[in-house]
């Protein structure tokens, strides 16, 4: 198995390669660091001075690859492409437009957007997970026809109405919690629970219907019809047979996203004003603060290749018959 | 000189691509006509009513689509022409070259010599057929059927006194002269004879279909009306009629009262939101299909080669949607669009309008959605294929030796062609959706581009207001709300035909 890991780690070197390639060319050979410049100032009062200026701030001076003035290693390592690509992979990602650090950024931000993706993630895996087998439980019933209609429905309402909907409803109209904001600690609580049941609901319609779906194909099989044959009850079918089988599409789906939790959500994040990684992203869309980007897509896929990992790992934790060789 | 076109036809690139993809579904609808299991597949989406009902609002939503996707420039008068030359010649700066070009016009009214000047701004025939809603624009803020503005405003009295007071609109329920007892009854009326006119129509409709049904049944007109009316045809036709009585009932009382009335209020600039929300109409459909048309060849195209050809085409084409997806997609879409908006910011030569501008940002959209999204299309195909090239008759074809291109064309590509479809009308309403939210977050469509991503981010900040301002938050939802659950509605009942592991 560690065999297996080493290679899967390996394997993820080039695709970090390729991810590292693709965002410097999106970045900076799409549009030359003038163009951005140009943009950034505003297209009206870019003198060459001003653009001079902007792209010394940012290190966006130097040369694209080959830097022909320095001497030994430095001429390839004074360069943009050493700077600002290369130097991602031992996670220095530089300063951002107001001058702050991006890793210190990212390290004090992990920890709000944790703290609702968290409750969140485990939430509503439980919720989807037990109305689905309720539906399931009820097949060809009234229960689960009406069950199906709902989420279908729920599907096919923006996310937007449910966090602004949630909002205006249990904060503005019953003042229960408040709108938006967030404070350390325990304390949080108060700014978490709106935020993490509106996560819940808004992504419970297709989740169910997932499970669902997996559920009753699961239960077509024969092992379901011996089980049944043995005179277990119909619950004990469920839990015992159905959902242990069940597990390996769900974990397919699942595990992949533990790691990116640290990543938050960016609605959920902006519309409630928590400080973690989603609003961080939001903000810097909207400042157009290309650094950030570029380090923000580095992490996601980085996380994104050890959920992969994960992936195989939890495999052979549900499932005896996996061997990872 | 013979007299000018008393319009331009203007061709933006998505309404370009929007009528490419309405070829592209007429001529497979004379494809399936002519091939059996796929009629029998369509046969079975028309027996289930939600499947029908579904597609008659989907008709609809794509029938304003398609009008507003047929943009004009229309002529100016002579006297605002003039002043349209003349700005131009007087304004300078990057940004009013591109408002302010009127066309040639500009240049030959300048010559000396007067010719056809078209106005800078792109109309579509659906703002023809909604004139009086595009034009009748208040101050700012109106509640539906409301006859007052949204805020106070100082008013100076026929006796010279100055009041605070809500004006009167200036359209809306202005034909009242009393709107506060009047207003209850006039709409009522309106809305009776609203019905009646949907009545009419529907049954008009009813003719029309019931004698296409009828046509080579060999029974009798009458006893096809019935047997569509009581639910009793191999088709779903009740749940069809019924849905189009639904929309024609809707449609009619708009009619009636959308000229008078503000029927869903106006926005902060006091324009019609039930205009705004018709307008939204395209941005959805262009966003949810012609991503979907512009992945679809390289999806299939590297999906089958990698499933058929193995190897390092193989290993190449899974790299690729591997480093694709290792991306979050809207990280990706947000980097792709800011580098878009820069290209698109530092190249204002390339546009004529600000139309198309914003065209150019809806489809620089669209394709930034479909490279993010065509790796899981790809995934499947590649899997099926796998599949598909061990069968008995790709190995007998590849035995007779038929060539490569032959057998993925003959054999594999028809094969597959069920997850393509699916996997189109599967996307819709994803797509849909994501739009709104990438508006929201700042890098959806153009900020002029009407949409529902616009639409809610501009009413947004409005709930906060005493007393709320709630229209057009609603309007947007609940017209994607409708638009979406009839998309995915129908996606369920395609994918249940098509599929064959679900039969």
């Amino acid at each position: 198995m560690l065999a297996y890991l080493v290679r899967r780690v390996l394997y993820a070197i080039p695709i970090l390669i390729g991810v590292n390639l693709l965002t410097f060319v999106l970045f900076f050979v799409v549009n030359s660091p003038d163009d951005m410049a140009r943009m950034h100032i505003g297209v009206k009062r870019a003198t060459p001075e001003a653009i001079e200026r902007w792209k010394a701030d940012r290190g966006y001076d130097k040369p694209m690859f080959v830097n022909a003035d320095a001497e030994g290693s430095a001429r390839f390592t004074d360069t943009i492409f050493f700077d600002k690509s290369l130097r991602m992979f031992a996670l220095e990602f530089g300063r951002a437009d107001d001058g702050r650090d991006i890793g210190q950024e990212i390290r004090d931000r992990m920890g709000p957007s944790l703290a609702i993706a968290l409750p969140t993630f485990v939430l509503s895996l439980f919720a989807s997970i037990s109305l689905a087998l309720l539906l399931v439980f009820f097949r060809a019933t009234y229960l689960d026809f009406w069950g199906v209609v709902i989420c279908v429905a729920m599907m096919s309402i923006s996310s937007l109405f449910y966090i602004i909907g949630g909002q205006w409803l249990v904060s503005k109209l019953w003042a229960l919690v408040p709108i938006s904001g967030y404070a350390p600690g325990l304390d949080a609580t108060r700014f978490l629970m709106l935020p993490v049941l509106i996560s819940v609901l808004a992504g419970i319609g297709s989740s169910v219907r997932w499970y669902r779906t997996i559920f009753l194909e699961e239960i077509s099989k024969d092992y379901v019809r011996t089980a049944r044959a043995k005179g277990l009850s119909e619950l004990a079918v469920l839990f015992r047979h159905v959902l242990r089988n069940a597990l390996i599409p769900i974990l397919t789906g699942v595990v992949v996203v533990i790691p990116l939790l640290f990543m938050g959500s960016l609605l959920v994040e902006s519309f409630f004003a928590i400080p973690g990684l989603g609003s961080y992203t939001i903000d810097a869309i909207n400042a157009q603060d290309f650094a950030v980007v570029r380090a923000m897509v580095f992490i996601g896929s980085v996380l994104y290749i050890i959920g992969l990992i994960l992936t195989d790992i939890s495999y052979t934790l549900v499932d005896p018959r996996v061997r990872l060789e | 000189m013979s007299a000018p076109m008393s319009f331009q036809p203007v061709l933006l690139w998505t309404d370009l691509l929007l009528f490419v993809l309405l070829a592209v579904a007429l001529l497979a609808i004379v494809h399936v006509r002519g091939n059996e299991p796929l009629r029998a597949a369509w046969r079975k989406v028309g027996k289930r009513p939600t499947g029908m009902a579904a597609a008659a609002v989907l008709l609809a939503f794509v029938l304003v689509g398609l009008l507003d996707s047929l943009h004009y420039r229309p002529l100016l008068p002579a006297a605002q022409a003039e002043a349209s030359a003349a700005g131009a010649e007087t304004e300078n700066g990057a940004e009013a070259a591109v408002d302010a070009e009127a066309a040639t016009g500009a240049e030959s009214a300048a010559g000396g010599q007067p010719g056809p000047v078209y106005s800078t701004e792109v109309l579509s025939v659906l703002d023809a057929l909604l004139e009086p809603l595009r034009a009748q624009t208040e101050k700012t803020y109106s509640a539906p059927f409301a006859w007052q503005l949204y805020q106070r405003e100082a008013m100076e009295l026929p006796d010279g006194r100055q009041v605070r007071d809500y004006p009167r609109l200036v359209h809306g329920a202005a034909h009242l002269q009393e709107p506060e007892g009047e207003r209850a009854a006039d709409v009522a009326a309106r809305v009776a004879s609203g019905a009646g006119l949907a009545a009419v129509a529907w049954l008009l409709c009813f003719v029309v279909l019931a004698t296409i049904v009828w046509q080579g049944s060999g029974l009798g007109w009458g006893q096809v009306a019935l047997a569509m009316l009581t639910g009793h045809t191999v088709l779903a036709w009740r749940a069809a009629l019924v849905t189009l009585a639904i929309i024609l009932l809707i449609v009619g009382v708009c009619l009636e009262l959308a000229p008078l009335y503000h029927v869903l209020g106006t926005d902060k600039v006091g324009q019609d939101v039930l205009y705004l929300s018709l307008k939204s109409v395209r941005t959805a459909l262009v966003i949810g299909t012609i991503t979907t048309l512009v992945m679809m060849p390289f999806a299939v195209a590297l999906g089958i080669a990698a499933g058929y050809l193995g190897g390092w085409v193989d290993d190449a084409v899974q790299y690729v949607y591997t480093v694709l997806n290792a991306i979050p997609g809207v990280l990706l879409i947000a980097a792709a669009v800011l580098m878009m908006q820069v290209v698109i910011d530092t190249h204002p030569q390339w546009f004529d309008t600000a139309a198309e501008r914003s065209d150019a940002r809806l489809l620089a959209l669209c394709f930034i959605l479909g490279i993010t999204s065509w790796t899981g299309l790809a995934r499947l195909l590649r899997g099926e294929t796998l599949k598909l090239r061990e069968l008995e008759y790709v190995q007998a074809a590849r035995a007779f030796g038929v060539g490569t291109p032959a057998i993925l064309r003959r054999h594999i590509l028809p094969n597959v062609m069920h997850i393509v479809l699916i996997s189109l009308v599967m996307d819709f309403s994803g797509l849909v959706l994501a739009e709104a939210v990438l508006s929201y977050v700042g890098i959806g469509v153009d900020p002029t581009t009407i949409s529902f991503g616009t639409m809610i981010n501009l009413a947004r900040a409005e709930l906060a207001r005493e007393p709320m301002v709630w229209w057009s938050l609603a309007a947007a939802f609940v017209f994607m709300f409708v638009l979406v659950l009839a998309a995915n509605l129908f996606a369920d009942v395609v994918r249940d035909a098509f599929d064959p592991r679900r039969s």
